[in-house]
């Protein structure tokens, strides 16, 4: 049940599970919600993040104190759906200005029912969360605010994000096609684990002919469409549950099939390749990342948004059971493995999002990287 | 890849004098890309004639030339020098030409030096707008985004009225090409207005080119900074949007950082279309600027322009972000990589990502329309404010709010109490952008305008109309609430009200508020601009003020010193008093403190966060400074408050921020207001036994005409308690007496007018000293070329002065001692003297950092703000010279014999402005200030020194050609001799008939040409201003008659600065300039370092 909370000032308490708490006003549905609190920090493209799959079952924190400027639009978001389980910012637009806009962000906040505070320190917030890590969440607003020891409990009963296999929830669960634009030059084979919309746009943009399948499909699958490559979507949740898309892949790569994994792709081919993978402290969530590309040297600013990474060694190159692999971009922040690729196999992945939206369109390239293994294996 | 090692010695090229549109931001990119090279090792040879800055502190660069930044004076510093390499890139564009044009002329290559930062052909890819316009053509076609205006590139003014035709007639847009600030440029809206503006532009341009433009006015208008390496990675470093659309140049806009309006999308586009363009010029490492316009009905992406090079807004964009452009501009290009340069403020990240800002940074534009009542107030393409001052805020409406009080102008806050006035009125009023239009928008909306009424007027983007119905919102909720809940107040203070405007609101007095407002615990955090919004640990304490929860101000245990900056530039207020307080943060950071700068000038070398422990980017107001003193008392031991170095923006907090327990150190209030008061200063002068001009002062008309028959016609009168001359002015008759009375606003019966005995024919005399309560010393004593009666900030001036001799300097010394004495200073104190016949009259004193105190400390290689901050805080004039801080022996007022003479020349920003007929405002110079910046040359005979500070200033002077002389009967004595010595080299002489006369008399031969008044002759013989205007000219002294625009002289001096003809105004300046040209014509002009001054100095000194 959620009323609006437009012109009002309905209060709102945000609490982590570590006791600490913030008071602010309810913002987008009035209610309770639960999540990991994590922080994102872009400028731009708060519609773009709030339906990225990835963020399922996370409460977001907007850095930017400024959000809903720009309204909402029929055309920027990335699914059919918000996915964010919270959203936390700091001052919230009254009127959206653009002229793509349709709507209010806080009325499709309301309209997905998704609980929200505003008015809040989300510096201060950020910091501990950027200090003692990205940890459980509970906003509430108007009746769902009770005592600070039953909402500290509440929020302590939730699930961790550790272990949390999520894919299914947000995959789709038929498959579909993204036709080619212009002419049709490859299919591939693209395994949603909770895919953006612009990922398979871009690959349509070079003539790639996209069928999404579901996260449940079997390697049979992947081979009914008769694929030139396949792809390993973006995801939410920790890629140790992965088995199943681990499996898929390693029936991908046994048949040396050109392969590209984004995201929560790269985490599966790390652990496909026998690497481990790794909660990060606070996770990597922005559009400003500098990503260096160690095959030529050059920085990319990269958009973000991963809670988990790979382990793999960072100046060496490793055996594995599909010949030499290497770590091909590394964050220059705080030298993250941001990207595999097999030295004897079509197959790589980065760990960022090289379709942007949002974020800067540096890494785009790596699209036409996989046209070319692609043309290459055609050859 | 690391550095270059080919390189050992590199010339940094400076941006010259503070003028509108290239001001102190380049002394702060300067001085931090001089650090950077010298920390690599590198030897840095500078040229900047600018005395004002830090830069030229000898400390900065290895060898400092302060000499014209002409190609001459440059060629001689590479001959002497011979560095490996030019970095032409951070002196704005004086510095980029002058490089441009010692390519061109191929000094460059015949000494082997190798221009680095830029490439000549990206430069002229970036600034031709014909080369441009390809570029983005070229950019386009490869990305699929952004072109360029539609637009015609005109050579003449028949190019120019065909080139309206093809682009569908009026309004257009007209633009010159290579010059400053978008000077020249502006919109036409029919035939009459593009001849005046086109004819001007094509004058303008050195390459006597224009470009005519579709008008885009009321686009919404963004700037995007970036950076790229030589290994072709590019980074964004910022994005600027205008509050103002398209019309108004972004200098004189007021501008948000990061872009609000703006989906990802677009944004992005803007991103890739920016990327395109550098690497389509062809910027190989360094910085660059991009101005976009964005239609807002469609999106449509217009490129406008780029600047190939440092600039204000990446000045501004470095301070936003905490990014400094400039320093890593010069590492870049010295061959570094952006991921091989470390991030200052988190020091573990690389340079080379993308700044994210968890704040709203708000720039608003200083203007001093006040100094040219004459000059159109119309905001247009050609930039015309001073200065600026920059607000951080968690949100737009804080940092807003904050920008205006920064102002510190009156009226630059937004009211709501009274009658806000008829909506349809002041719709009207927004509709023209001016100084102040957003106050008349804020009246608007409390008049009942919706917001898209304002919309429709302004074109402003509706968002932002909406932040400013918050704001009016907050202030009704102000208005009506009760009482002031802690609520209530905290929401206010969260969207920046300040306790004044709350006062206002619910009339009560400030303090009342404060007190309120501490009891209720409603106090600012202080946050930190980290560059990446929290998402590592800063290590950098750059600090601005938030309504939040959480400060991030950390203990420290050393004793601190608070030093209040000077805020936005101004006409009277500027980059000399920057000066003082960097210095004071590094002498007193060297005595073991730990300095606290504040100030709101992005500008600024003081707000860089590498010049003091700790930096509170804040406005200067008592209830800002306030709440610092408590956070920095709250983090440990303070020492106390400098309030003496930055103007009379921080002086004028002395008082209350001691009524309010406020440490301040230094020189005390009460001293400082015994300068300040007439009566109580006439004590001091009278206790001394020294004579100042008869004077009185007056509330009212009455008592004014009471003071000026007693002591008689022309008397100077003024506002009390002003900087920079504001409001002053030689009255010569009753009539005027009473008009001035009527006209001024600063006139109550607490700030009386001042009336002085107006002294004809006097030498002005400015001293600076230090004073610890014991012991004078002496800094310099500056004689003024102009005669008394002209503001000592627009008169050239020598030091050691030229014509005064031991016994004159003996009384100078004697009479400073008594007042500074007498007043109670401990540090700087600045004292103007006029020598009248034999008598000495003491005009003014000033007990703080003057304006000349960087002038004075270079001429005499001796730190004296670094000094005074020292006195400040209780050292002595002794301790400071046994320390080696001062010189062992001696002072400033006995320089030995053959010390060098430096001429400091005031810079006049005349070209900038137009009367509403689009004339140019007149170029007299008088009691009121009116310059903008200064230079300084410095050569060991006066006369080589002058004509080095013309050289600075305006342009060499001509040693030959034709001058024209019409003075005023009073000069015409004085004109004789200079006039036959300008005949001895050669000149030949342009009267008009009554100066003619007289120098027939006295034997000298000069030509009669026609006053503009007479117009052509029948045998279509020019007048003197056709002349000008033909180029026929090249040298012009004309005295004025009166101050009246309408006189002949008032046609000839705009003609003049029209066609940049040097133009005398005054004898005096006559005499000296006979005195370097004639220094020229003998040859031999050298050029010597400021370190080779003063080791000569010292040497003569010892």
């Amino acid at each position: 049940m959620t009323t609006s909370t437009r012109g009002t000032r309905v209060p709102a308490v945000l609490v982590l599970e570590d006791g600490r708490s913030f008071r602010g006003r309810a913002y987008g549905a009035v209610g309770e919600t639960f999540g990991e609190a994590v922080f994102s920090t872009g400028m731009t493209g708060y519609q773009e993040t709030l339906t990225d799959p990835s963020y399922h079952r996370q409460v977001v924190v907007m850095t930017a104190p400024h959000v809903g400027n720009t309204g909402v639009n029929d055309e920027d978001h990335e699914s059919a759906r918000i996915w964010v389980s919270g959203y936390v910012v700091r001052d919230p637009a009254r009127t959206p200005s653009n002229w793509r806009s349709r709507r209010s962000l806080d009325e499709e906040l309301e309209r997905q029912g998704v609980v929200g505070i505003s008015g809040i320190d989300t510096r201060a917030l950020t910091r501990h969360l950027r200090e003692s890590g990205a940890m459980r969440v509970g906003v509430f607003s108007g009746d769902a605010v009770t005592g600070d020891a039953d909402m500290l409990a509440k929020v302590r009963a939730q699930p961790q994000m550790k272990g949390a296999d999520l894919s299914a929830e947000v995959a789709t669960k038929e498959p579909y096609v993204v036709p080619a634009i212009g002419e049709k030059k490859f299919t591939v084979a693209a395994v949603d684990l909770g895919i953006k919309g612009m990922t398979p746009q871009r690959m349509a943009e070079r003539g790639i002919e996209v069928h999404v399948l579901p996260a449940t499909a079997t390697a049979d699958d992947v081979y009914a469409v008769a694929p030139d490559g396949v792809f390993f979507s973006n995801g939410p949740g920790d890629p140790a549950t992965a088995d199943h898309p681990v499996a898929v892949m390693r029936a991908v790569l046994e048949r040396r099939t050109p392969l590209f994994g984004i995201c929560f792709g790269n985490q599966i081919l790390g652990r496909a390749l026998g690497f481990g993978t790794y909660k990060l402290k606070y996770g990597h969530r922005g559009i400003n990342q500098p990503v260096q590309d160690r095959t030529t040297g050059k920085v990319e600013v990269t958009a973000h948004n991963h809670g988990f990474a790979v382990d793999a060694p960072l100046d060496q190159v490793s055996d594995t059971p599909y010949g030499r692999a290497e770590v091909s971009h590394v964050c220059l922040n705080d030298n993250v493995v941001e990207g595999l690729q097999l030295l004897d196999q079509p197959a790589f992945s980065v760990q960022y999002h090289p379709e942007a939206a949002a974020g800067p369109h540096d890494a785009a390239y790596l699209f036409d990287r996989f046209v070319s293994l692609m043309e290459a294996e055609r050859a | 890849m690391p550095k270059r090692t080919d390189i050992q010695s590199v010339l940094v090229i400076g941006s010259g004098p503070i003028v509108i549109g290239q001001a102190a931001e380049f002394d702060y990119s300067g001085t931090q890309a001089c650090r950077v090279l010298k920390s690599e090792g590198l030897r840095v040879i500078l040229v900047n004639s600018n005395p004002a800055t830090i830069m030229t502190d000898p400390e900065i660069a290895d060898a400092t030339y302060v000499e014209p930044i002409t190609p001459e004076f440059v060629e001689k510093i590479i001959a002497k020098e011979r560095p490996d390499a030019l970095l032409p890139t951070l002196g704005g564009q004086t510095a980029l030409n002058t490089a441009i044009s010692m390519h061109e002329q191929g000094v460059l290559e015949k000494y082997g030096v190798e221009l680095i930062g830029a490439n000549v052909e990206a430069i002229h890819k970036g600034e031709d707008r014909d080369l441009f316009k390809g570029v983005v053509e070229a950019v386009r076609a490869r990305i699929g985004h952004g072109e360029s205006a539609r637009s015609v590139i005109c050579h003449s003014m028949d190019d120019v009225l065909a080139g309206v035709e093809t682009l569908g007639g009026y309004p257009v847009v007209v633009r010159p090409s290579f010059t400053m600030g978008g000077a020249g440029s502006g919109f036409a809206h029919d035939e009459e207005e593009l001849r005046r503006i086109a004819g001007q532009g094509l004058t303008l341009s050195p390459t006597t080119e224009v470009l005519l433009e579709e008008s885009i006015l009321g686009w919404k208008e963004y700037e995007l900074e970036l950076m790229r390496d030589k290994h072709d990675n590019v980074v964004v470093v910022c994005s600027i949007e205008n509050f103002d659309p398209m019309g108004v140049h972004t200098g004189d806009s007021i501008t948000v950082a990061p872009a609000m309006t703006l989906t990802d999308r677009e944004y992005q586009i803007l991103r890739d279309v920016g990327i395109a363009i550098i690497r389509e010029v062809g910027v190989d490492t360094g910085g660059c600027n991009i101005q976009f316009a964005v239609n807002p009905e469609d999106g449509r992406v217009i490129v406008i322009e780029m600047n190939p090079r440092v600039s204000r807004s990446s000045a501004l964009a470095s301070k936003a972000t905490g990014f400094p452009i400039a320093k890593i501009a010069a590492k870049l290009a010295v061959g570094y990589t952006l991921d091989e340069i470390p991030n200052d403020i988190t020091q573990e990240t690389p340079a080379s990502f993308e700044p994210t800002l968890d704040y709203v940074v708000v720039k608003a534009p200083r203007f001093a329309f006040e100094k040219f009542p004459s000059a159109d107030s119309t905001l247009t393409t050609t930039m015309k404010s001073v200065g600026e001052a920059m607000a951080i805020g968690r949100n737009f409406t804080e940092a807003l709010q904050k920008a205006l009080r920064s102002l510190e102008k009156k009226g630059s806050q937004f009211t709501f109490v009274g009658d806000p006035g008829d909506k349809a009125e002041l719709l009207r009023e927004a509709v023209r952008p001016t100084d102040g239009r957003i106050n008349a928008v804020m009246q608007a909306i409390r008049a009942g305008a919706t917001p898209e009424e304002v919309f429709d007027a302004t074109k402003i983007d509706p968002w932002f109309v909406d932040q400013m119905f918050l704001i009016k919102e907050i202030a009704d909720e102000l208005a009506a609430a009760e009482k002031l809940h802690p609520e209530l107040l905290a929401e206010a203070k969260r969207h920046g009200f300040s306790d004044q405007q709350i006062a206002e609101i619910r009339g009560l007095r400030e303090d009342v508020v404060r007190e309120v407002r501490h009891a209720l615990g409603v106090r600012p955090v202080y946050k930190t601009v980290d560059t990446c919004a929290a998402e590592f640990a800063a290590k950098t304490p750059y600090f601005y003020s938030s309504y939040d929860e959480e400060t991030e101000v950390a203990r420290r245990d050393k004793p601190a010193v608070i030093i209040l900056g000077s805020g936005p530039n101004r006409i009277g207020q500027g980059i000399e008093f920057d000066y003082s307080c960097v210095h004071a943060s590094f002498a007193l950071s060297d005595a073991g403190y730990e300095t606290v700068m504040v100030n709101c000038n992005p500008e600024t070398v003081s707000t860089d966060y590498d010049t003091s422990d700790r930096l509170y980017f804040e406005p200067l107001t008592l209830e800002d400074v306030l709440e610092i003193v408590h956070a920095e008392q709250q983090a440990g031991p303070l020492a106390g408050v400098v309030v003496q170095l930055g103007g009379q923006t921080p002086l004028g907090l002395a008082q209350a921020l001691k009524d309010n327990g406020v440490p301040v150190v230094g020189t005390p209030p009460e001293a400082i207001h015994a300068a300040e008061d007439r009566g109580a200063f006439g004590r001091v002068l009278k206790e001394a036994g020294l004579p100042a001009p008869k004077h009185g002062t007056a509330t009212t008309f009455a008592e004014a005409k009471e003071i000026a028959d007693e002591i008689g016609y022309p008397v100077l009168v003024r506002p009390s308690y002003v900087l920079g001359g504001r409001g002053m002015e030689i009255v010569y008759d009753e009539a005027r007496l009473e008009t001035y009375i009527a006209e001024s606003t600063e006139i109550s019966p607490t700030r009386p007018v001042l009336v002085d005995r107006f002294l004809d024919d006097a030498i002005e005399i400015d001293v600076d000293a230090l004073y610890d309560g014991e012991e004078l010393y002496l800094g310099g004593v500056m004689e003024h070329i102009e005669e008394a009666g002209i503001h000592s900030g627009d008169s050239a001036c020598a030091l050691p002065p030229i014509t005064l001799g031991g016994f004159d300097v003996k009384r100078l010394r004697a009479s400073t001692e008594a007042i500074a004495k007498g007043v109670g200073v401990r540090g700087l104190i600045n004292i103007q003297f006029a020598m009248a016949g034999d008598i000495l009259y003491v005009l003014e004193a000033n007990p703080r950092a003057s304006r000349t105190v960087p002038f004075t400390s270079k001429a005499t290689a001796v730190p004296l703000a670094k000094a005074a901050a020292r006195i400040s805080l209780g050292a002595t004039v002794a301790e400071l010279r046994a320390e080696g801080l001062l010189p062992a022996r001696g002072d400033g007022g006995e320089l030995p014999l053959d010390a060098p003479i430096s001429v400091k020349e005031a810079v006049m920003p005349w070209s900038r402005f137009r009367d509403i007929h689009g004339r140019g405002v007149d170029t007299v110079l008088g009691p009121e200030m009116r310059s903008t910046g200064e230079v300084m040359g410095i050569d060991s005979v006066f006369g080589t020194a002058y004509a080095k500070s013309q050289a600075g200033a305006y342009g060499p002077l001509p040693t030959k050609g034709r001058a024209f002389i019409s003075v005023a009967n009073r000069d015409k004595r004085s004109m004789i001799f200079p006039a036959r010595e300008l005949v001895a080299h050669g000149f030949e002489l342009l009267a008009t008939s009554g100066t003619a006369e007289v120098l027939k008399r006295n034997g000298i031969n000069a030509t009669v040409v026609r006053k503009q008044s007479e117009g052509e002759g029948p045998g279509g013989e020019k007048t003197i201003v056709q002349l000008i205007h033909a180029g026929e000219v090249d040298l012009i002294v004309n005295t004025p008659y009166g101050t009246g625009g309408r006189l002949d002289g008032y046609e000839i001096r705009t003609a003049a600065v029209a066609r940049g003809v040097p133009c005398l105004t005054t004898v005096q300046a006559l005499a000296a300039a006979v005195q370097g040209i004639d220094a020229l014509t003998h040859g031999g002009v050298g050029v010597r370092s400021l370190q080779e001054h003063a080791e000569h100095l010292i040497a003569a000194r010892d």
